[in-house]
């Protein structure tokens, strides 16, 4: 997508879905995958975006599928999605859900 | 309605078994993604944005009181309380977990319902005109021919990895309510001079990057040939099709490169050598079909209906219910309703757990039980009293489903779009609320009139604005949404395609230039009884390009 | 490779001949190409003759000749290709064709019941799964089928309506029942 391009000099994380549920996860330093993309593991350049996209292709077989390096955007002690559709999957759909949806969050 | 006898329940049970041994492999990495993906498309199981997405089929959209509400269980189980209604007349569940997928196969098989072919290449969900067995116009009812179809469809051996998706729309009246010149195959059923059951046979029309009108291919084929007309058009496209480039793989294209004429001649050639010794339709076995599909014991001593009218009368939000909402029924004393799933600022197409429930309740005290889905996201109670009416219409109330704005301008068509969709290059639903909230004013609607909005987040075209009166198209420019639009598509029986009526407009931007265009409508029309679709085909795009850009050049 | 068919693996006696190369005496699997091309020489030979159909080859101009092959192999390369079917259904149903039908290239087990409907009945798989679930007849399969395929006279028919169809059951590890041995070997 042309959103990638634009933004080809900008940090990366990595994100999937997860295998069993599908919810939204990122790769922490760790290994592990969470939630939350403020515990991702953030890869800057070439070199460590090659190096994290390899690590995180070893748990397609089993754990998460889907793999993306997305480029984000450092706001303060936030990070961000630069694009728009990974700013949806990091805060869910912008429009409002029915109130008893949120009971099976 | 259809039911299941040992044989259907067997093979969809064989199917949730095999399809819960494929997401066992998956899970334990004995099948790569790559390999489960069209596995899992093949039964309805989409990876999108934040979950996975189950689509349930709804066979040519109908359902009875007691799949509704297991349809609203699973809703209230497995997903977050609520379900949206599609195009496609099925149901989609956003929410859905893999490794809960079959238990909810399973709960699903106990009602007679799966997601078997609601993705993947193969012959999808049959489709029909959602008022079939109920409207005054109806010539002959569609459903036991859906139904023989999508029996024949099912796990088909031959047509399970085509080129590309491959759907089947019927209708079995003058009026197109399924939009079938707009499907891969559209069947409209009719009796030839002769009185003799039979089919015009329409194919390779569609929507998506390429929007094309279906070329008709036989203005009468005898019922006993259906199937093996149907194997001859498949065949021809499995084997032909183009399977290089998945943005040209859809029989349209086939058709387009090889003429009408050719394809015309090969399907009969294809037809023609076809051993019918199997193939063959044979009318008892029609008949036994016909007999789930005959008309519900309807109280035929009509003497009027005294509080359908004093309700009328005397309620002015009923009487706008009746006036947008009811449509003729073929028997005397009866009407259809439509269940608005657009109510103002909404989701178009969805539906909470609560209110699958109460629709359901409704269906079963007033409807015989049935329900239909629209292509057009909305539910029909098909085989409603007139007399009943204004209770229908109160427990709607109740339920938060009584919009009465069927046809209007806030009945707007919405794919999911960016929100929820991972081939989505723009958010469709939250231009649906906004223009919804922009046209809310009841009065405004009316003098309107008919107006038919579609939108689409990518060009897949789920949200069919090609053939939306005003269509609107999300695409991706340069990171930020931005929205075509189209003026004067149709999708009825007299189909055309939306002409793009000049440059984009921003998120911002779009609901202006839709109320411009609806302003010009009003000015250029001849009277409150040229609706904006006669009125665009009278004076073509010049008004509204004038309007929409004249200050920009 | 080991070929499937019947009940279990066996090895395979077939060889394919480069289109290039002169046949040796044996049996011999030549391309389209070179069957139309060699069509008199081919068919005067005292040996078994077996044809290759590469993916997208129709059988346009094999007509008369399909009962000369005692194997065709249509060839699977991409496990969503699913043009050898039409093609299988037509040697079966259409021409008549008895020899042994192999099915060859990149196949999950999910399709071996389409495959085998259509009339392939051996298999050359490259799939590790595919495999192993063959050999351990662990396959689960859909025995109820809502049309008529190229396995008439095998599946019954419950008659309830004229187009139903039920596999016949007794097969490897609760798997699939191949039915005929095929010819060729």
């Amino acid at each position: 997508m042309s959103a990638k391009s634009q933004n080809s000099d900008l940090p990366l994380v990595a994100t999937a879905n997860d295998l069993r549920t599908g919810a939204v996860v990122y790769r922490s330093p760790g290994g592990a995958w969470q939630r939350d993309i403020a515990h991702a593991e953030i890869a800057e350049g070439k070199d460590a975006a090659a190096d994290l996209q390899q690590r995180a292709e070893a748990d397609l077989a089993v754990r998460v599928a889907d793999l993306a390096l997305i480029p984000i955007i450092r706001d303060g002690a936030f990070v961000r999605p630069a694009a728009l559709r990974e700013i949806i999957r990091a805060t869910g759909p912008t429009i409002e859900l029915p109130p008893s949806s949120q009971l099976r969050l | 309605m259809y039911r299941y006898d040992e044989f259907d329940h067997d093979l969809v049970r064989e199917r949730v078994a095999e399809f819960s041994d494929q997401v066992a492999r998956r899970l334990s990495g004995e099948l790569t993604e790559d390999q489960f993906k069209p596995l899992r498309l093949m039964n309805g199981v989409y990876l999108q944005l934040h979950a996975y997405m189950l689509r349930i089929a709804v066979p040519y959209g109908t359902l009875s009181s007691r799949q509704m509400r297991k349809l609203a269980h699973i809703a209230r189980t497995y997903d977050r309380d609520y379900g949206h209604f599609t195009t496609r007349q099925n149901l989609q569940f956003h929410w859905a977990k893999l490794e809960e997928v079959p238990k909810i196969l399973a709960e699903l098989a106990e009602v007679e319902m799966h997601c078997i072919q609601t993705s993947g290449n193969c012959i999808r969900n049959i489709s029909a005109d959602h008022f079939a067995g109920a409207s005054a116009d109806e010539v002959i009812d569609p459903r036991p021919y859906a139904e023989i179809l999508r029996q024949w469809s099912s796990l088909h051996p031959e047509f399970s990895l085509l080129p590309r998706k491959f759907k089947l729309a019927l209708i079995g009246a003058p009026n197109d309510r399924a939009a079938i010149q707009v499907h891969d195959i559209g069947l409209e059923v009719k009796r030839n001079e002769a009185g003799e059951l039979g089919f015009a046979v329409w194919v390779g029309g569609g929507q998506g990057r390429t929007p094309m009108i279906a070329k008709k291919v036989r203005d009468f084929l005898p019922e006993a040939d259906l199937i093996a007309y149907m194997e001859a058009i498949l065949r021809i496209y499995n084997q032909q099709g183009r399977r290089d480039n998945k943005f040209k793989a859809r029989i349209k294209i086939l058709v387009h490169e090889m003429g009408e004429a050719e394809m015309k001649a090969a399907i009969e050639k294809e037809f023609a050598a076809i051993d019918e010794t199997n193939m063959v339709l044979p009318r008892d076995a029609v008949e036994r079909i016909e007999r789930y599909f005959a008309p519900p014991p309807f109280d035929t001593r009509f003497n009027g209906a005294p509080a359908f009218e004093r309700a009328r009368e005397t309620d002015r939000d009923f009487a706008s219910f009746v006036e947008r909402n009811v449509h003729p029924h073929k028997m005397r004393g009866y009407a259809i309703a439509t269940v608005s799933l657009k109510p103002i600022g909404g989701t178009p197409g969805d539906m909470t757990s609560a209110q699958m429930d109460a629709v359901a309740e409704i269906a079963e005290q007033y409807s015989f039980d049935e329900v239909r889905v629209s292509h057009e996201q909305n539910l029909v109670l098909p085989h409603v009293k007139l007399e009943d009416l204004p209770a229908v219409y109160a427990h709607l109330r109740g339920a938060q489903l009584a919009t009465a704005n069927y046809g209007l301008v806030t009945d707007i068509i919405a794919c999911p779009g960016l929100d929820y969709c991972s081939l989505a290059n723009a958010r469709s639903i939250p231009i649906a609320q906004r223009l919804s909230e922009r046209f809310a004013d009841p009065a405004r609607q009316r003098d309107i009139g008919d107006l038919k909005i579609k939108i689409s987040g990518c060009i897949n075209a789920c949200g069919h604005h090609h053939v939306g009166h005003i269509g609107i198209l999300g695409v991706d420019r340069k990171g930020e949404e931005f929205y075509q639009i189209t003026l004067g598509g149709s999708g009825d029986e007299t189909c055309s395609i939306g002409e793009i009526v000049g440059k984009g407009f921003s998120s911002a931007g779009v609901i202006d230039a839709v109320e411009t265009i609806v302003d010009t409508y009003l000015r250029v029309r001849q009277s409150a009884d040229e609706n904006f679709l006669a009125a665009y085909r009278r004076v073509g795009e010049a008004p509204f390009q004038e309007a929409l850009y004249a200050h920009a050049a | 490779m080991p070929i499937f068919k019947g009940h279990g693996f066996t090895p395979d006696h077939w060889a394919l001949a480069p289109d290039d190369a002169p046949l040796s005496g044996g049996r011999a699997v030549v391309s389209k190409v070179r069957f139309l091309a060699e069509r008199d020489a081919l068919t005067a030979r005292n040996a078994p003759l077996g044809l290759i159909l590469r993916s997208g080859e129709s059988l346009d101009g094999l007509e008369d000749d399909l009962d000369r092959f005692q194997l065709i192999v249509l060839e699977i390369p991409k496990y969503t290709d699913g043009r050898a079917y039409s093609t299988a259904r037509l040697l079966r149903e259409r021409y008549k064709y008895t020899g042994e039908l192999r099915a060859s290239g990149d196949v999950l087990r999910d399709q071996i019941m389409f495959l085998h409907r259509v009339g392939f009945d051996s298999f050359e798989v490259t799939h590790e799964g595919t495999i192993a679930a063959l050999r351990d007849g662990k396959i689960k399969l859909v025995r109820n089928h809502y049309q008529a395929a190229a396995r008439e006279g095998e599946e019954s028919a419950p008659g309830r309506r004229p187009w139903l169809r039920v596999s016949p059951r007794g097969v490897p590890g609760d798997a699939l029942d191949m039915g005929i041995d095929g010819g060729g070997i």
